[in-house]
């Protein structure tokens, strides 16, 4: 576990940047990307498909796949810079240990001939060096908090169903004890009751351990039940990194407006809107704002490149809120 | 039967004069699967479908909600003809489907009633573009003239908002974005001019900036070519958007049936008000609190539980009635009826705000 002190943030994050290498070109995936998160907060990162969101959690965990080309930035975690670290330094000390990962569609992630009990286990084996029945002694606590009962422990994940299975998985990234996890659109393969169960066990495990949350989703009314601090990720960039309170009532970002009035919601009578036009590559990403094609209010200034404005704390990536306009 | 293919805008006129009648009638229908022990002992069934009844009129939109494993896509795919009915009744117009012969089943199938998919690229042939994919619907109906075929093509992408026709006729799959890959499955769903569009989860796939375009899109062809649509999702918050009346069904039953603005603002079934609190709104306070939600988890349909299936669950469930009795539908207001003991005159009604 990375100790950390009061003052100090969790995970720092600056100018991060993950591209990969294909036969077209460059695909830049992450393009510079800031941010922080406070020890036992939680942060939504929202975006559409193919925004790069996911590429962002491999490249803070440096799960990186075999054509990753450019990876620079700075990362702090616990106050240290984990850049610097080795691979084999980074696999002893920091993932798993100080943050874990469920990733997207946990259910296909179990491997299907082990059984759960073994594949919970195997981290706090490796990582913490416990023997078999200690580190299974473990899995039995973490599937108590996360609401799997005991005898689960000996079957296979096939024989689960989906809620539980992603409960497992949510107990293999706990059971190290880390202070960060990062969660990979934890439920949208599932039913809506499952979701706002495993919503209702995340929070109980944040108050319980003082853990930290990365969700990464394009489910914003979903996120809304985790969200503290929310950071909007458009094309490989953040474009709005706001609080939960401000972002849902009133965000800046003209992407952030047209994205949650684009929610549909059980009451009230406003009509829903969508965006015009798709997200542009990331292989040949249009200079200047990268939204001005499909922003409605686009101006002369969005040629070039905006910078994060900070407006009130909160940081957008606008010209619109240029503090002399 | 063979008749001549159905002309997009012809079918505009004449679907007017028959707004209100019931294209789809569906009596206490039951659709069971065998499950067998190495290919011949019989060991049971599953009650997929287990006394349903809905009517669907002309130019309406219903939805069926429920959570997966509730038996709403075997009720669609008995539906479209392509599941055996165990028993009960579907008369389409005035035609008995469990009668229909094969040939007069594949006239329903392939003219009748068309079918959205969930998973739009996974629903396209790869090796297809746009135009042979929907041409080949055609084909099959008899529609010989090739420049009809193609006007008829043109209309319908025209229709479904893929413009300029001519960037995307010639284009595959794959080349394509998943907004418009739904456009394309909606379009060869419209092509033959059905009466019913069954869209299973259409949207769920989609990014949540394209989910409204293609709501909206199905809306409009929806009140222009007078077409019933039924809707089949898990997520209630998309279906304010899009239907009349709202479905909630459990464990192969309906729970509930009533208009969708009486179920979102005043749900009678236990189940239903689960739903509806498990449902988030985009509102920073969700993150402060926990929520309220019944334990466990749906019941098997091999042995469903006696009585109401959903009383395992509940929590104002009566002891001695809801854990032995089949609930009837009782019917609370004008179009709103729910399945459940406590509407009885005997009980007492929940009041699900305590």
């Amino acid at each position: 576990m990375v100790t950390t002190s009061a003052t100090e943030k969790l995970l720092r994050i600056e100018d991060l940047k993950l591209h990969f290498n294909i036969t077209q070109g460059v695909v830049q995936a992450v393009d510079g990307v800031d941010f922080e998160l406070d020890n036992n907060s939680s942060v939504v990162i929202l975006g559409e498909s193919g925004c790069g969101k996911s590429s962002l959690a491999k490249a803070i965990l440096r799960l990186l796949p075999r054509n990753a080309g450019t990876y620079s930035g700075k990362v702090w975690f616990g106050g240290q810079d984990v850049m610097q670290l080795d691979d084999e330094a980074f696999r002893r000390n920091v993932r798993w240990v100080g943050m874990s990962m469920v990733p997207q569609a946990a259910l296909n992630s179990l491997n299907p001939v082990v059984r759960i009990g073994e594949q919970v286990a195997e981290p706090v084996m490796v990582h913490h060096g416990l023997k078999k029945d200690e580190a299974w002694g473990m899995a039995r606590r973490m599937f108590q908090h996360v609401g799997v009962p005991d005898d689960f422990l000996i079957r296979y994940p096939f024989e689960l169903s989906g809620g539980m299975r992603q409960r497992s998985a949510l107990a293999m990234a706990l059971v190290t004890l880390p202070n960060l996890i990062i969660l990979d659109e934890p439920t949208s393969a599932l039913d809506l009751l499952t979701q706002a169960n495993i919503f209702n066990v995340l929070k109980r495990l944040k108050d319980e351990f003082g853990i930290s949350y990365i969700l990464i989703t394009h489910d914003i009314a979903t996120s809304s039940e985790l969200a503290q601090n929310v950071a909007v990720m458009y094309a490989g960039q953040m474009v709005e990194i706001s609080d939960a309170k401000r972002f849902f009532t009133k965000p800046l970002h003209p992407y952030s407006q047209k994205l949650m009035a684009s929610v549909p919601r059980l009451h009230g009578n406003d009509e829903l809107e969508f965006i015009t036009g798709t997200p542009p590559s990331l292989l040949n990403p249009p200079t200047g704002c990268r939204f001005k094609d499909r922003c409605p209010s686009r101006f002369d200034k969005c040629d070039e490149d905006p910078p994060l404005f900070i407006r009130d704390g909160i940081k957008v990536r606008c010209w619109l809120y240029e503090e002399n306009a | 039967m063979t008749e001549e293919p159905k002309i997009l805008a012809e079918v505009r006129v004449e679907g007017q004069q028959h707004i209100g009648e019931n294209v789809l009638d569906v009596q206490d229908l039951k659709v069971w699967f065998e499950l067998r022990r190495f290919g011949f002992a019989r060991t049971g069934f599953v009650h997929a479908v287990d006394g349903v009844t809905f009517q669907l009129k002309r130019g309406e939109a219903i939805a069926i909600v429920g959570e997966s494993g509730c038996g709403k896509s075997s009720l669609m795919k008995t539906i479209l003809g392509l599941n055996e009915i165990t028993d009960g009744d579907i008369y389409y117009n005035d035609m008995h489907l469990n009668e229909m012969d094969k040939k007069t089943l594949r006239w329903y199938r392939s003219t009748q009633i068309g079918y959205v998919q969930q998973d739009p690229y996974g629903a396209l042939p790869p090796f297809m573009t746009v135009r042979r994919i929907l041409e080949e619907p055609l084909v099959v109906a008899g529609f010989n003239d090739k420049d009809k075929r193609l006007e008829q093509i043109r209309q319908v992408m025209k229709e479904v908002r893929l413009i300029p026709v001519d960037d995307y006729l010639n284009k595959f799959p794959h080349q394509i974005s998943g907004g418009q890959q739904q456009r394309v499955v909606i379009a060869r769903a419209l092509i033959q001019a059905p009466e019913i569009i069954v869209a299973d989860e259409p949207v769920s796939m989609l990014d949540a900036s394209v989910r409204v375009e293609v709501l909206k899109l199905m809306r409009a062809l929806q009140e222009n070519y007078n077409i019933s649509f039924i809707y089949i999702t898990h997520d209630l918050s998309t279906v304010r958007y899009f239907s009349e009346y709202i479905f909630v069904m459990y464990a192969g039953r309906f729970a509930e049936k009533a208009k969708q603005h009486d179920l979102l603002t005043n749900p009678k079934h236990p189940y239903t008000y689960a739903l509806l609190t498990a449902t988030s709104e985009p509102e920073y306070e969700n993150s402060l609190g926990f929520k309220e939600v019944p334990p466990g988890e749906p019941p098997s349909l091999v042995k469903p539980p006696k009585g109401c299936r959903f009383h395992p669950r509940c929590k104002y469930a009566i002891a001695g009635v809801c854990d032995s009795e089949v609930p009837p539908d009782f019917h609370v207001e004008e179009g709103h009826e729910v399945a459940c003991w406590l509407y009885d005159e005997r009980y007492e009604e929940p009041d699900f705000s305590e």
